[in-house]
Formats: structure tokens, sequence, C-alpha cells
């Protein structure tokens, strides 16, 4: 397969659903029913206020963390019925990950982190890095490949973890409050570039954010409240 | 701002036939709503009476888009004072978003359906007008900020609104 172009763009099928989810945490309820259904290649948007459930709704999807009620099905498949080891190979094979910190390995350069996936994932590292190489140009980090996360700006360190999160070709990116800790102008790049490169490589993106200019990047959205979630189907 | 504001600040950059004139608006100030021709030519022929611009070259035709017009000393005072005086902010004290939540309470019906209503219709404009701000120059761009940090300022509102409803149903039916 290559980095970014198993394109699935243009299917409307179903291609993550999850449906009824509960989570607790000890006394803290984060889910009460919640549902996200993801139809492949489209962006949609999680929101809601602090607290309301939706990064739990965006781990539980993404098979990090296993919901206490509830499915989730991932193209057929049940990820409860998988094992660790399944599920994790799923994980690290169809989705891609943003997060909004810490995301980076301080010690590795802007490079090595784009091609740790196919690293771990027993890729050479000639040809991991040629894919992340590749990958890099795109999201105009080409003089950046050989410095430190700690070198970068946040912006720039955004970048890094939008073309790590697609060096592998995923199906689907989960990106938790990536513009959260960046300043208005280099969020909306880092929007532009992750927007962008899912969509040309045919990549759905499930975008939680609690800022509306953020979230109007999705082709649709839900708002996730007390742990309950609104499923919006209609693209207007 | 009036388009005769928005001519006079165009001369002044430089002078400018009609023409010039019509497209320069139409690109920095019109939005979706470009000048008609008869609009031009009036505007013109009112700047001139007023004495803030002339006219200083005509050419061999003849009609109206023949003439190179000028800004005078008057219309620069003019785009100075224009420039000087601060826009009066909105208060959005008669909102009829608040109004539609005012009538759900006294009605007994549901405020939280009307501001979910609201906000969807809201996030509808903001990725239209993201996608138009996608596709366009930097111009474009920020004029889309401008209508997308206001859309994003009413659902703010939205939100902190839906977490008073409560406290809110009750003042009204007092």
């Amino acid at each position: 397969m290559t980095a970014g172009v198993r394109a699935e763009g243009g299917s409307m099928s179903t291609l993550l659903d999850a449906q009824g989810l509960h989570k607790a945490y000890g006394p803290t309820t984060a889910l009460a029913g919640a549902d996200l259904r993801v139809r492949a290649g489209e962006i949609v948007s999680v929101m809601g206020p602090s607290g309301s459930g939706k990064s739990t709704l965006l781990h539980c999807a993404a098979g990090l963390t296993r919901p206490d009620a509830g499915h989730v099905g991932y193209d057929g498949q049940e990820l409860s019925m998988l094992d660790d080891v399944r599920r994790s190979a799923l994980r690290r094979r169809e989705f891609g990950f943003v997060f909004q910190f810490g995301q980076l390995v301080p010690e590795l350069t802007a490079l090595q982190n784009v091609a740790l996936p196919l690293r771990l994932d027993g890729v050479s590292r000639r040809t991991a890095e040629r894919r992340a190489t590749g990958l890099m140009d795109r999201l105009g980090l080409a003089d950046k490949a050989r410095s430190r996360p700690g070198e970068l700006s946040g912006g720039q360190q955004q970048r890094v973890a939008v073309a790590r999160a697609l060096v592998t070709g995923p199906r689907v990116i989960f990106a938790d409050e990536p513009t959260g800790a960046l300043d208005s102008v280099a969020g909306e790049q880092v929007m532009e570039m992750l927007t962008t490169a899912a969509r040309e490589a045919g990549a759905a993106v499930v975008l939680v954010t609690h800022d509306a200019r953020v979230a109007a990047y999705a082709d649709r959205g839900i708002v996730v409240r007390d742990g309950r979630s609104s499923e919006r189907m209609g693209v207007r | 701002m009036t388009i005769a504001t928005a001519f006079l600040a165009l001369l002044e950059g430089q002078p400018q036939h009609g023409y010039d004139l019509k497209r320069a608006y139409d690109q920095h100030f019109a939005g979706d709503r470009p000048l008609h021709y008869g609009q031009v030519y009036t505007t013109l022929a009112k700047l001139l009476r007023h004495g803030l611009v002339t006219v200083d070259g005509v050419g061999g035709d003849s009609g109206p888009d023949r003439k190179r017009y000028t800004i005078t000393d008057a219309g620069v005072t003019d785009v100075q004072r224009w420039l000087d005086e601060p826009e009066k902010p909105d208060q959005y004290l008669q909102s009829d978003l608040y109004a539609k939540v005012i009538g759900a309470l006294l009605t007994g019906r549901s405020a939280a359906a009307v501001l979910d209503v609201q906000r969807e219709e809201h996030l509808v404009a903001m990725r239209e007008l993201t996608r138009r701000k996608q596709a366009g120059d930097l111009a474009d761009r920020i004029i889309c900020d401008h209508a997308l940090f206001h859309l994003d300022a009413d659902l703010r509102w939205l939100e902190h609104t839906a977490t008073l409803l409560d406290d809110l149903a009750v003042q009204v039916r007092r």
C-alpha cells in the first residue's frame, strides 16, 4: 500500500460505526449513550463543552479505550471482539492520530518522527523515510526534516504530527483538539493541511474540538453534551 | 461606508477612469453585490459637484468612460475624516436569537431546541464560509474571517445561554 493513497473518497458507506457507548471513570460518567458514524472519506467534527465526553468518544471509537457498554464497528469488524494485539495492529495500520500536545518523540528528528509508525510496522528505514519525506514536502516541511521537535514552532510540530498520522495511509485520522495549543493563524494552517491532505488521501477525519471555527472545516458535525451525542447525518 | 467614500479611497492611490473604478470597487468593497454602471457615474457626478474629484483628462472618444478622475485636496480630507472616525460597535441588544429564547420559555416550549436548531444553522453557514475562504485569495480569506468570527461569537453565546436556561426559565415565568 502506498502511503496516503488508499483512496476511499467518494464512497458513502459507513466505515466506523460506534453506537450506544457508555463509559464511566469511577463515579464519573463520561459517556451515557453516545453514537458516532463516519463514512469513508468524510470529515466529521465532534463538538461539545469541556468535560462533555467528546474526547472519551474519540478514544472509544479509535479503540484506545474500551467502553463499558455499546459497540464499535470498523469496516465490518467489532473492535471489542479483537484481542489487544490485533486491536493494536489495526490501530497502527488503519488509523492515524493527532493530539494537542506531546505526541512527538523529542530525541528523534522530524523525519524520524514521521517515519516512526512505518518503522514500528516493520517497514525498512529507507522506504519509511522516503514516504515520510514525500509527505513532509507536501506539508511544507521539507526544510525541517533534520530538526528536532524542540527546534520547531508549535504549528510546525503539529504539521509534523499530521504527516506522521498520514504516513501509513490510514483510512481514519482521529484528531483531538489538534489546534488547541496554537494561535489562530498557525491553527488555520494546520487545519488547511490536515483537511487537504486527508481529502487527497481519501482518509476520513474525526475532529474533536471545542472551537467552531475549527469544526467548520468538517463536512458535518455532531455535538456531545453530558455524554450523549446528537448525530446529524445530513450534509448541507 | 458609502460608494463615494470608497471611490475617493481608490482615487487617492491613482487617477482612474470610471470603468477601472468599478472594477476596483467590485474587487475590494462589493462583496457579492457588484456595482451597476449607473451607480458609478451618478457617484462620480456627485463627487465632481462637491469638488472632491476633478476630471484631469478626456480620451478621443466621446462618452463618460473616457474621462479620467483625480481626487482633490478636499477629497483627501474626506478620506482622512472617514478613517479617523471609529465605527460604532453594534451592541446587539435587540437580538432575534434572544427574543426566540424568551419566546420559547414564555410559551412553555423548549428553548434548548431553539438553540440546537440555531447552532446547526450557524455551523452550516460557517462550513460554507470556510469552503469559500479556502478557495479564495487573502482578501477573500479576511472578509470570510470577519463573518466567521462573528458567527463564532454567536455560537459562544448560544452555548453560554444553554447552560443558563433553567435559571432563565424561572426568572421569565416569575
